[in-house]
């Protein structure tokens, strides 16, 4: 853990994990859509749905998925702003199972009917993990930028992307990989220490494997006046 | 790196952190200017909070930092009460979701600004003075959690106000010249007397004892600070109290845990504001 994710996150209040952090989680969600969302729907698990009106977490989900970052002061009116965008939400209590109670499946809608399903926990002081997307147990913190590849399940894909990803000098931090059955759709996440250039980037986008790609920013360190500080990967306890 | 690593490094603690992280020039400049930036927006949310007495979100809290900062100083302890007064500052402010400086969560916002800040005004020293103890309690912060997750809902209060108080006391050490192993003692000794408090907020709301929770432990954090700076140390290892806070954070029961159904929150007077608030 960085140290500028224990003196910080510079934030709107009230609750590193339940404002800061739901705030992370919905922006992950938002950038794994990768455009803008028409519907999105809130399943809150354990604290998050006995505690989330006081601690602002259902207006901080919604200011992610428009996009504002944790210290942005639109939190406490992105509901108006929501609504002026023609965001529809919905809220539900949910039990996520054996989850941090900190939880939330968030899933997002486009136009295009496009969807996103992501499901994580704020595990505190602003820290988030990911923990499924779209129905596949990948992992991934928000701490470094991240790919994440949905594509078929045959032989040397994964191989071929860290390839890929080795030839543009980039170090992999952390790499998960799911399917659903032998040779159906398998999902791949990625954190990496930089972002992928553009060539690689299409390079991978184009085997004939690769479903979509998705850059993840990192959002850690993500603030409103667009200034990134240092890049922190975020470690669970030992 | 450990506590006692920590303790045993020669010079400053904020140096041997520092050296712990393995940064380039780059990095460490814009770890500094990152902390600079966050010693900011701590005074900005102090000087936003002290001239304030806007409610909060549910009206319990709101006013109490501007009421302390302008009532008659009877104690004739103006270093108490600038500590106090600046500690609930942001802390109000956090409950109005204003902007803060989570240290290390948002809930315990108020202490290390507290306690830091408020030695520093009223010793007259400059804040660019602040930053190394700064850097040294978020080294402190993030040794803690390497055991255990700083989160009310996981360890209770004691994981959040007493890893801040742990991280301010270490930071107030420091800044008033002590070395690494009085700045980690000071650490200790605040952690310890932290140990067992329960995270019980009336209708889950970050305010109520939040608000006044800052206060008190900014202040235990300076009374840390005084006894490892004479020279006292915990008897215990550094190490071992965090292992002991993380395994009675292990045995405090869900109701104990942020979810506003135990402890304050659970009297009459906690219930019956708990179900106002829902309407």
């Amino acid at each position: 853990m960085s140290l500028l994710d224990v003196i910080g996150p510079v934030m709107v209040g009230p609750s590193s994990s339940h404002t800061a952090g739901a705030c992370r989680l919905a922006l992950l969600a938002r950038h794994a859509l990768a455009r803008p969302p028409r519907e999105a729907r809130f399943d809150l698990h354990g604290s998050f749905a006995k505690t989330a009106q006081g601690h602002g977490t259902d207006l901080a989900l919604v200011a992610g998925v428009l996009g504002f970052p944790p210290d942005d002061p639109r939190i406490r009116s992105a509901f108006a702003i929501g609504a002026e965008a023609g965001l529809r939400t919905t809220f539900a209590t949910a039990d996520l199972g054996d989850v941090h109670p900190n939880s939330v499946r968030i899933t997002l809608t486009a136009d295009d009917g496009a969807t996103t399903r992501l499901t994580g926990s704020s595990l505190g002081g602003g820290i988030v993990r990911v923990f499924a997307l779209d129905g596949f147990h990948i992992e991934f913190g928000g701490g470094s930028p991240t790919l994440l590849v949905r594509h078929r399940d045959t032989p040397g894909v994964i191989a071929r992307v860290a390839r890929v990803i080795a030839d543009d000098e980039i170090n992999i931090a952390t790499l998960y990989s799911a399917r659903q059955r032998r040779g159906g759709e398998a999902m791949m996440s990625v954190e990496i220490d930089r972002p992928l250039s553009e060539p690689a980037s299409a390079y991978l986008e184009h085997l004939p494997s690769v479903l979509w790609l998705r850059h993840l920013p990192e959002v850690l360190s993500a603030t409103s006046d667009g200034a990134h500080v240092a890049a922190a990967t975020a470690e669970a306890p030992a | 790196m450990t506590l006692a690593e920590l303790a045993a490094a020669k010079g400053l603690a904020s140096d041997a952190v520092l050296a712990d992280q393995g940064l380039d020039d780059a990095e460490r400049a814009a770890l500094l200017a990152g902390m600079r930036e966050r010693l900011r927006e701590m005074r900005a949310s102090i000087d936003r909070g002290l001239a304030s007495d806007a409610p909060s979100r549910t009206g319990m809290v709101g006013w109490n930092a501007k009421g302390l900062w302008q009532a008659d100083d009877l104690l004739q302890t103006p270093l108490l009460k600038r500590v106090q007064a600046y500690a609930m500052a942001v802390n109000e402010e956090n409950a109005r979701m204003g902007r803060i400086v989570a240290a290390p969560t948002a809930g315990s916002a108020g202490t290390v600004p507290g306690a830091l800040l408020g030695v520093g005004d009223h010793l007259g020293i400059d804040d660019e003075r602040l930053v190394a103890p700064l850097v040294l309690a978020a080294g402190i912060g993030a040794i803690i959690s390497k055991t255990m997750f700083i989160a009310g809902s996981t360890g209770g209060c004691q994981a959040e106000i007493g890893s801040s108080a742990a991280m301010a006391a270490a930071a107030v050490t420091e800044l008033l010249g002590g070395d690494a192993n009085a700045s980690v003692h000071a650490a200790a000794m605040a952690l310890m007397n932290t140990i067992g408090l329960v995270c019980d907020p009336v209708g889950g709301y970050v305010e109520v004892p939040c608000v006044s929770r800052n206060a008190f432990f900014a202040v235990h954090a300076v009374s840390s600070a005084q006894l490892a700076l004479a020279g006292l140390t915990s008897v215990i290892p550094p190490d071992e109290v965090v292992q002991a806070m993380a395994s009675v954070g292990r045995l405090l029961p869900p109701e104990l845990r942020e979810t506003g159904e135990g402890g304050i929150a659970a009297t009459p007077t906690g219930r019956r504001i708990a179900l106002e608030m829902a309407r």
